[in-house]
């Protein structure tokens, strides 16, 4: 070939998948990253405010490339005008200008973003979030209203499907009986060694199960106290009806007295009053013996509440939620409580002592996820003291 | 691309490179290869096709994918510097579009083969990356991927940190050897030497002063790694070898890049304006050639900002000024000559420094910004202080220079690390995220030294916190 000849082709590239291999290792990198920040993410407000409807950015400090490299906020850059530019002309505010451009072959691609940030989807979260949890102590009652049905392949049989032919086993039949023919091989496969795989439906009964989700609306719930209990309530929400087919939930809302609410109010609705607890439960109790009978119904009442209650009614609360213990799964207790006052309430629940209630203390974001994990496990999770 | 404009853009490429050999282009033999968007953008995160596998490039990839898909921007071609040139053309391009983009790349190809910044620059790296990358595939298969990627993880925060100066390749390595020159303990070159010295005065014996690693402070960080670090393993050694190799590879390519893509865009306009165009082809050529040329608000556009510095040569050697005919003895009609010369020699900071003049920077309106309180505002326009601003911002190719001053410090054996520092400060969080790396590869406690809010600051790790304190 002489110097300055050439060759044009084409291959096949479809094989060359490095790229998406290190995407995917990339990919990885970034779900492990969610896993770590989840407890910061769930009470990302842009989900909760936006009924989870949105993709968020995380900040993802762990897929940095650092490296040594210049503050790029207290260095001059350069840029090109139209020809009228001139000292003095604002470029951009606040957001640093869009680094590069889309002029043509290697746009630029400035260094200066402060830490990388991946677009998460609800559905991510979610997907991360929800692995481990389930609804504790779950038991089989009567007339069962979840029901999964499904199929299970499980027997083999000579008439059957023709899509549902069992080839190795046809096979197989084919062998020895040529074999015992004395021509062994696979030859003449005769109507007599077809087999078909059959199945059967499987009916998995799951129980029905409600969730009673109460809420202190009272004045004392201050804007960092119902934004917890909205952000636990939105997940649990989200988290139950992602993973039970039926699961059904009260909203119940109180302040000096209760009531049911539909899902829109309580999660937007403001109240205002003083707070009597034992008013949720009441209603609570009611609404099991009425509507949700216990051998027909797997019950979970949850309670978020910031601990400030009328302390003549401490004791009332104290025996509804026993006679509620009775009848129900689990109880949890959610108090949010971000300057460790001394709750009365928790003290008065911390005489119940039974295994079926759980209780966490919400002091900051972060344990809004420690929250989830305590109520939506089957083992009660030791509370992280710090 | 079909079959059939495979064949045209054959024939435009035979003609093309006739036309460029007329005008004195002078390249490699062409390999052209057609392929798909991601293959493409595969090639262009990894700077190279066979280059190894992390999961930055996997990121780089995305991105770059991405903006593709959204049609943000786009990669037209990607050429390597070898021998014989690869190009990679996108498969989407119409005919037209491939036929600008190999000229385009002849001019790449000249460019690689003729300027000498790019002499020693290896002509078989996909070869030699090729091996690399299946040596680093051993590497996992023998250590395990986590632990290769947790050391190409280290090693890649360091990896700018190398001395790709000429100087540098032909100063003899062996420190030892010239230390003990230099302290005239060599050994006589016949036994009768040491009888000249017999006339000396009796000196008394001076105590040997401890000997220093680095002997001078040390440019090349990761060649240090490699030499001195007690804790890395042969393959990590190996590892940081072929990294090291990699960025002195690429290295002129980050030096030289509004000259190139200058200098490539110059060519396809020349090319293609002898070339036969149906009227529809010369609308799309011209948005195409505008597309590439597109000046931006907030960063220099190498191929715009090339080209008009290119075509200024061209003119002012063209027709050189009286006071120069008279002064210089320059003659009419050397421009292009001149423009050959300055291919040859030069790389962006010299080309800026020499070329920039008072009225391109002017005519291009280019400017300084920076950020001043919540805005980003425009600094400065004088032309002297732009094209001075632009020269520095090339020193050592955009990143910071660190010195390694210590391979003993406190005789302890930490690593003391000094930032030169020229008026522009380094990203605070970056340092102390960068140095654990850097600990990661030395295995002792480690420093570096800068400057914040103008006093010199030391900021440390020592394998579990960082640490800084003014000096």
């Amino acid at each position: 070939m002489t110097p300055g000849s050439f060759t044009i082709s084409k291959e096949d590239w479809s094989l060359h998948r490095k790229g998406f291999q290190d995407q995917q290792r990339h990919q990885e990198k970034v779900r492990e990253a969610i896993r770590q920040n989840l407890a910061d993410l769930i009470t990302e407000e842009s989900i909760i405010m936006t009924d989870g409807k949105q993709i968020v950015k995380v900040p993802i400090r762990s897929l940095d490339e650092y490296r040594f490299r210049f503050n790029y906020e207290k260095r001059p850059h350069a840029g090109t005008g139209d020809g009228k530019a001139k000292v003095g002309d604002v470029l951009g505010r606040e957001a640093r200008p869009a680094p590069g451009d889309g002029a043509g072959p290697g746009a630029g691609d400035q260094p200066g973003v402060d830490y990388y940030e991946a677009d998460v989807s609800v559905e991510e979260i979610e997907d991360v979030l929800f692995r481990d949890l389930e609804l504790p102590n779950l038991l089989p009652k009567e007339q069962e209203q979840m029901e999964m049905t499904d199929i299970r392949f499980n027997d083999v049989r000579k008439k059957g499907l023709s899509a549902n032919i069992d080839k190795k086993r046809t096979i197989l039949e084919t062998l020895k009986r040529n074999a015992m023919r004395g021509q062994p091989g696979i030859h003449r496969i005769s109507p007599d060694d077809l087999r078909y795989k059959t199945w059967e439906d499987v009916e998995q009964p799951t129980s029905n199960a409600v969730v009673l989700a109460m809420m202190d609306t009272s004045g004392s719930m201050g804007v960092f106290e119902k934004y917890m209990a909205r952000t636990f309530f939105f997940w649990t929400v989200r988290f139950l009806r992602t993973k039970y087919q039926k699961v059904e939930i009260v909203f119940i809302a109180h302040h000096t007295e209760a009531k049911v609410v539909s899902e829109a109010e309580f999660f937007t609705k403001g109240e205002s009053g003083g707070t009597i607890c034992s008013s949720a439960y009441q209603l609570a109790l009611e609404l099991v013996d009425s509507e949700y009978p216990v051998r027909r119904w797997n019950v979970y009442p949850i309670h978020f509440s910031d601990g400030d209650n009328l302390s003549s009614d401490n004791d009332r609360c104290v025996q509804l939620v026993r006679r509620l213990i009775d009848r129900c799964n689990i109880f949890g207790y959610g108090e949010v409580n971000q300057y460790q006052r001394p709750s009365t309430l928790m003290s008065a629940f911390r005489a119940i002592g039974d295994p079926k209630f759980r209780s966490i203390l919400i002091r900051d974001k972060a344990d809004v996820y420690q929250a989830l994990k305590t109520f939506f496990s089957p083992v009660p999770v030791e509370k992280d003291a710090s | 691309m079909n079959r059939q404009e495979i064949e045209q853009l054959e024939k435009s490429i035979e003609q093309m490179m006739e036309l460029a050999r007329g005008f004195g282009l002078d390249f490699y033999e062409m390999r052209f290869e057609i392929c798909p968007a991601d293959i493409l953008y595969t090639f262009g995160a990894y700077g190279m096709p066979t280059r190894f596998s992390h999961w930055s490039f996997g990121k780089a990839f995305r991105r770059m994918k991405m903006q593709y898909d959204f049609g943000l921007s786009r990669i037209y071609e990607l050429v390597i510097n070898s021998d014989p040139c690869y190009a990679f053309l996108l498969d989407g391009n119409s005919l037209i579009q491939n036929k600008l983009v190999c000229a385009h790349v002849l001019a790449h190809c000249d460019f690689f083969k003729n300027n000498v910044h790019f002499a020693h620059t290896s002509r078989f790296m996909v070869e030699t990356m090729a091996a690399s990358a299946e040596r680093i595939r051993g590497y996992e298969l023998a250590y395990g991927k986590a632990a290769v990627e947790q050391f190409l993880d280290a090693a890649l925060a360091v990896q700018e940190h190398i001395d790709p100066s000429e100087t540098s390749r032909r100063r003899p390595r062996d420190w030892e050897a010239r230390e003990e020159r230099r302290r005239g303990t060599e050994r006589p070159a016949t036994p009768y030497d040491d009888l000249w010295e017999l006339d000396a005065p009796v000196r008394e014996e001076a105590r040997p002063e401890p000997r220093r690693v680095p002997p001078r402070p040390e440019k090349d960080l990761v060649l240090f790694l490699m030499e001195h670090s007690r804790v890395l393993e042969d393959w990590q050694r190996d590892i940081l070898s072929v990294l090291r190799d990699e960025m002195l590879y690429f290295w002129p390519q980050i030096e030289t890049k509004i000259m190139n893509e200058g200098w490539a865009t110059y060519w396809h306009l020349r090319i293609m304006r002898e070339m036969d165009l149906e009227p529809d082809e010369v609308i799309e050529f011209s948005r195409m050639h505008a597309g590439v040329v597109l000046p931006s608000k907030t960063s220099l556009n190498p191929y715009y900002v090339g080209l008009a510095i290119w075509e200024d040569i061209e003119k002012r050697w063209n027709d050189p000024p009286e006071e120069a005919r008279r002064r210089f003895g320059l003659r009419p009609g050397q421009g292009r000559a001149k423009m050959f010369e300055v291919r040859e020699t030069e790389t962006d900071s010299s080309f800026l420094r020499n070329y920039l003049t008072k009225e391109l920077v002017e005519e291009l309106n280019l400017y300084l910004y920076q950020k001043v309180g919540q805005e980003w505002k425009i600094v400065e326009t004088d032309w002297e202080r732009v094209r001075d601003a632009l020269c520095a911002e090339r020193v050592n190719g955009g990143f910071p220079v660190i010195l390694v001053q210590d391979g003993d410090y406190l005789r302890n054996g930490e690593l003391y690390l000094k930032h030169e520092y020229e008026g522009v400060e380094l990203d605070v969080k970056y340092v102390e995220k960068t140095l654990p790396y850097v600990h990661q590869l030395w295995g002792r406690p480690v420093h570096l030294e800068t400057v914040l809010d103008g006093r010199p600051i030391l900021f440390s790790y020592d394998g579990k916190k960082g640490s800084r304190k003014f000096l």
